[in-house]
C-alpha cells in the first residue's frame, strides 16, 4: 500500500478527527457543567436548610416569681405552657431570682425561648406535639404572643442537648485556638525545613531519603496522624487529652509536610540568575536567602500555608483519636483546657436523634464553608497582589 | 512590600517563641499547683468517656450541672463501650476519665482490669432503657414478625433439610407466607457498633436455639452463631442512624435498625415493626415485654470521688427523679425509664457507693 493517501480519505481523516475535538470539547463542558451543577445544587440545600436556624422561636408569656419557682422552676410559667418553654430557660431561672432578689413575689410579661417542638411548628416543620398543643400555640400565635426572633444565640453560645438553646460559639473559639497552634508550629518549622532543604543541604542520599518522606507524608490518611498524636503528645508527653493544645500539634504535623512541599516550589520558582547576582555583589548565601529568595517566595509561601490550614480546620479524624469529639459547651480560655472544633461540632448535631438538631447541623455546615472560602480567597488574594512575574 | 512581608515573617516567628513560653509556663504552673494540693483535688472538672448510646443523656446531666450550679460542665466524651472501658480501666489519677457510659453490662475481665490497675472502687448505675427498633416507612401497614423470622432474614447461614445453606432469601413471604410480600432490604448497623452487638445478643443468639441445625452442623459454637448475611440484603450504614432514617423515608421497602429514640422522633413518618407480637413503645420496652431491649449503665470510679469536685453531685443528679424518673427530662429525649422497684434498687446502689465485685458480672 503506497505511503500517500488518496484526497477523498485524507478529508475523511480530517474530518474525523475534528468530529472528535468537537466531541472531546463537549465532554469537558459537561464535567465542568456538572461539577458546577453539584455545587450550586450541595450550596443551595444546605443554604436553605440553614436559613431556619437564624431565627429562633420565642414566646410571650407571664412569669411570676413566686417562692415555688426556686424548687420547681416551671411553676413559673401557666400550667398549660409548660411544655411550651424551653428548659434552657426554666432552669436558669432560680439562679436569676438569687442575684435578683427583688424579683420575688413580681410578676412580669416576657419574651422567653420556646421548647424546640413550638420552635418547630411555628416554623412550619415535623414536631412532637399533640392536636391539643397545636391548637394552644396557634391561639397564642393569633393573639401576636410568638415570634421568630434573630438567633444571636447560635453565634454567642456553646453547645446544648436542648437544639433551641445550641450555639457555635465553644466551637468557633475552640477551632481558632487550634488554627492558630497549627500555624505558629507547622509554619516556621515548614519553612525552615524547606528552605534547609532547598538551599543548604547536600545532595546525598539522607537528603533524598528525607525528600521522598515528606511526599509520602503528604499522602497518608489523616487518622493515623491522629493515632501518632494520642500515642506521642497524650500517652508519652502527657499533654491533656481533648485540649486544644494537643489538637493544635497534631494538625500541625498533618500541614508540615504540605507547607514544605508548597515551600520549596515557591523557593524553586525564583530564579537561578537573581542568587547569582546577589551572590556576585557579595552578599553571604544566608543574605541572599533572607533578603532576596524569601521575600519573593512569600506568596506562593503563604498560599500553600493557607491551603494546609483551610484542610486542617475541616478535619475531623485526627481530632476523634485524641478526644477532641466531645460534649464540651464552654469555650475553653487556655490552650491546655478541653474544647472542641466546628466539624466535630457538626458531627455530633448530625448524629442526634432530636430532629430540630437538622437545621443547626446544616447552619454549622454554613459556617464551615463561609470561613473555608474566606481563607481561600485571602490565599488568592495574596498571591495575585504579591506575586512577580519573570 | 519586601520589608513588610519581612516584618511579618518575624512577628510571626517572635509570636511563636511566645506562646511557645506561655505554654511551657502554664504547664510548669498546673504542675506546680496540683503538686502538694493533688491530695484534694485531682481536676477541676470532670471527664467522661464511653458509649454513644449513652452520650446524649450524659451530656445532658452535665450541661445540666454545668448551668444550674458553680461546678463546671464535664466533659462527655463518646468512644463507644468499649473504648470507654479502656479508658477508665486504665488506672486512677487525673488523666484517667472519672465515669464511663455502657449500652452493655461491664465485663468481669474490664473489672479484673479496673482492680489490677489500682482502683478500690467501682460503683454501677443502671440509668433505664434502649429498645432496637426495627423500623419502616410509616405509610406501610403494619409489618409483624417473631423474632426467628428477623433471624432468618438476616442470618448468613440458615437451615434447610437438616443442614445450614448460605441465605437464599431475598422476600418475605419466601420466609414465612404469611409475611407480606416486600424484597428483603435492611439498613443495618456495621460490625463495629454497640448496636449491632446489641442486635446479635438479643435477636440471633435468641432465635439460634429455635434450630437444632445450628448445634448439629456447628456443635458448641452454635449458641454465639452472630454471622450477619453479606449480600445486599444488609445493609452495613455507618454509625449516623439519621442516615437511615433518610432511606427508609425514601424507600418503602427498606427496613432499619436502630435506637428507639430515633423511631421516637421520626414518628410522623416511621413505624416500628411489631416483634413477637408486641410493639416498640415505652411502656413495653421498660417492662421487657418488647423483646430487642437492652440496659444502659454508668461506671464510676468511687476512687475520685471527692478528689474531682462535682463528681458525687454529677451522679446524684443523674440517678434523681427529675432526669431519670418515669417523668424526668431524659425521657423526652428518647431514654426509656427503668420500673419503680429497679430505680430504687439503682439508686441505692448508687448513693451508698456499692463495690462491684468480679464474682458477680459475667
Amino acid at each position: 500500500m503506497s505511503v500517500f493517501q488518496t484526497d477523498q480519505s485524507l478529508k475523511a481523516a480530517t474530518r474525523r478527527r475534528l468530529a472528535f475535538e468537537k466531541y472531546f470539547q463537549w465532554c469537558t463542558r459537561i464535567a465542568i457543567a456538572l461539577a458546577a451543577g453539584f455545587l450550586v445544587y450541595f450550596l443551595f440545600t444546605i443554604g436553605g436548610m440553614a436559613l431556619p436556624a437564624f431565627r429562633q422561636g420565642q414566646l410571650l408569656v407571664e412569669i411570676s416569681y413566686t417562692e415555688d419557682v426556686l424548687e420547681m422552676p416551671n411553676y413559673a410559667v401557666p400550667e398549660e405552657y409548660e411544655f411550651f418553654v424551653s428548659h434552657e430557660f426554666l432552669r436558669q431561672l432560680p439562679l436569676r431570682m438569687q442575684e435578683h432578689p427583688e424579683l420575688l413575689g413580681t410578676t412580669a410579661q416576657e419574651w422567653v425561648l420556646a421548647a424546640a417542638d413550638v420552635d418547630q411548628l411555628l416554623k412550619g416543620k415535623a414536631h412532637r406535639l399533640d392536636a391539643e398543643q397545636v391548637r394552644l400555640v396557634q391561639e397564642l400565635a393569633a393573639t401576636g404572643h410568638t415570634r421568630l426572633a434573630p438567633n444571636w444565640d447560635f453565634f454567642t453560645k456553646g453547645d446544648s442537648k436542648i437544639p433551641e438553646a445550641a450555639g457555635i460559639e465553644a466551637a468557633v473559639v475552640g477551632t481558632v485556638y487550634v488554627l492558630v497552634i497549627t500555624l505558629l508550629l507547622s509554619f516556621p518549622v515548614g519553612v525552615a525545613s524547606a528552605i534547609y532543604l532547598e538551599e543548604f543541604a547536600p545532595d546525598n542520599r539522607l537528603t533524598q531519603l528525607i525528600e521522598v518522606n515528606i511526599n509520602n507524608l503528604a499522602a497518608i490518611p489523616s487518622i493515623i496522624y491522629g493515632l501518632l498524636g494520642l500515642a506521642i503528645f497524650i500517652n508519652l508527653l502527657g499533654i491533656l487529652r481533648s485540649s486544644s493544645l494537643v489538637g493544635g500539634i497534631t494538625l500541625a504535623l498533618m500541614t508540615l509536610p504540605v507547607i514544605i512541599i508548597s515551600t520549596r516550589a515557591a523557593i524553586r520558582a525564583v530564579p537561578e540568575t537573581l542568587r547569582h547576582g546577589a551572590l556576585a555583589l557579595g552578599a553571604t548565601p544566608w543574605q541572599v536567602m533572607w533578603n532576596l529568595v524569601l521575600p519573593l517566595a512569600m506568596p506562593g509561601i503563604l498560599t500553600g500555608t493557607i491551603i494546609g490550614l483551610a484542610h486542617a480546620i475541616g478535619e475531623t479524624a485526627p481530632l476523634l483519636i485524641v478526644g477532641m469529639m466531645a460534649y464540651i459547651p464552654e469555650a475553653p480560655s487556655s490552650v491546655l483546657e478541653a474544647s472542641t472544633v466546628l466539624p466535630a461540632q457538626i458531627y455530633t448535631w448530625a448524629s442526634d436523634s432530636q430532629r430540630a438538631f437538622g437545621e443547626r447541623t446544616a447552619a454549622g455546615i454554613l459556617v464551615l464553608l463561609v470561613v473555608l472560602l474566606s481563607m481561600n480567597a485571602l490565599a488568592i488574594y495574596l498571591r495575585n497582589r504579591f506575586e512577580k512575574r519573570w | 512590600m519586601r520589608s513588610m512581608l519581612t516584618a511579618a515573617l518575624c512577628a510571626l516567628l517572635a509570636a511563636t517563641l511566645l506562646v511557645a513560653a506561655l505554654v511551657a509556663d502554664a504547664m510548669l504552673a498546673s504542675t506546680v499547683v496540683t503538686s502538694p494540693a493533688q491530695a484534694q483535688t485531682l481536676r477541676d472538672q470532670i471527664r467522661i468517656v464511653g458509649s454513644s448510646t449513652v452520650f446524649p443523656f450524659s451530656s445532658f446531666v452535665a450541661e445540666e450541672l454545668g448551668k444550674t450550679t458553680s461546678f463546671r460542665t464535664p466533659v462527655v466524651e463518646s468512644t463507644g463501650s468499649g473504648g470507654g472501658f479502656k479508658l477508665f480501666s486504665a488506672g486512677v489519677g487525673t488523666e484517667t476519665p472519672d465515669i464511663t457510659n455502657s449500652s452493655r453490662r461491664i465485663k468481669k475481665s474490664e473489672l479484673e482490669t479496673c482492680y489490677a490497675n489500682g482502683m478500690t472502687s467501682v460503683v454501677e448505675a443502671r440509668i433505664g432503657f434502649d429498645g432496637i427498633a426495627i423500623a419502616q416507612n410509616g405509610k406501610n401497614p403494619d409489618f409483624k414478625v417473631s423474632l426467628e423470622q428477623l433471624f432468618l432474614a438476616v442470618a448468613e447461614k440458615v437451615p434447610s433439610k437438616g443442614t445450614l445453606v448460605p441465605n437464599p432469601f431475598k422476600n418475605w413471604k419466601e420466609i414465612d407466607p404469611t409475611l407480606p410480600d416486600r424484597i428483603i432490604l435492611i439498613y443495618g448497623p456495621p460490625a463495629t457498633s454497640g448496636t449491632r452487638d446489641a442486635f446479635v445478643e438479643l435477636v440471633m443468639h435468641k432465635a439460634v436455639k429455635s434450630f437444632p441445625e445450628y448445634e448439629q452442623v456447628l456443635g458448641k459454637d452454635a449458641k454465639d452463631y452472630s454471622a450477619i448475611r453479606q449480600d445486599q440484603a444488609y445493609v452495613p450504614s455507618g454509625e449516623n442512624d439519621n442516615l437511615i432514617v433518610q432511606k427508609l423515608v425514601q424507600d418503602k421497602n427498606a427496613f432499619g435498625i436502630f435506637g428507639y429514640s430515633f423511631l421516637e422522633e421520626n414518628k410522623d413518618r416511621l413505624k416500628g415493626a411489631v416483634v413477637n407480637g408486641v410493639k416498640p413503645e415505652p411502656k413495653t420496652v421498660s417492662s421487657g415485654e418488647y423483646p430487642i431491649s437492652r440496659s444502659l449503665f454508668f461506671y464510676i470510679k468511687a476512687d475520685h470521688i471527692g478528689k474531682v469536685p462535682g463528681l458525687k453531685e454529677y451522679v446524684d443528679l443523674f440517678m434523681s427523679e427529675k432526669m431519670i424518673g418515669s417523668r424526668g427530662l431524659l425521657r423526652r429525649i428518647g431514654l426509656i425509664p427503668l420500673p419503680k422497684d429497679q430505680l430504687e434498687q439503682a439508686r441505692r446502689n448508687v448513693t451508698t457507693l456499692k463495690r462491684l465485685d468480679p464474682a458477680d458480672v459475667k
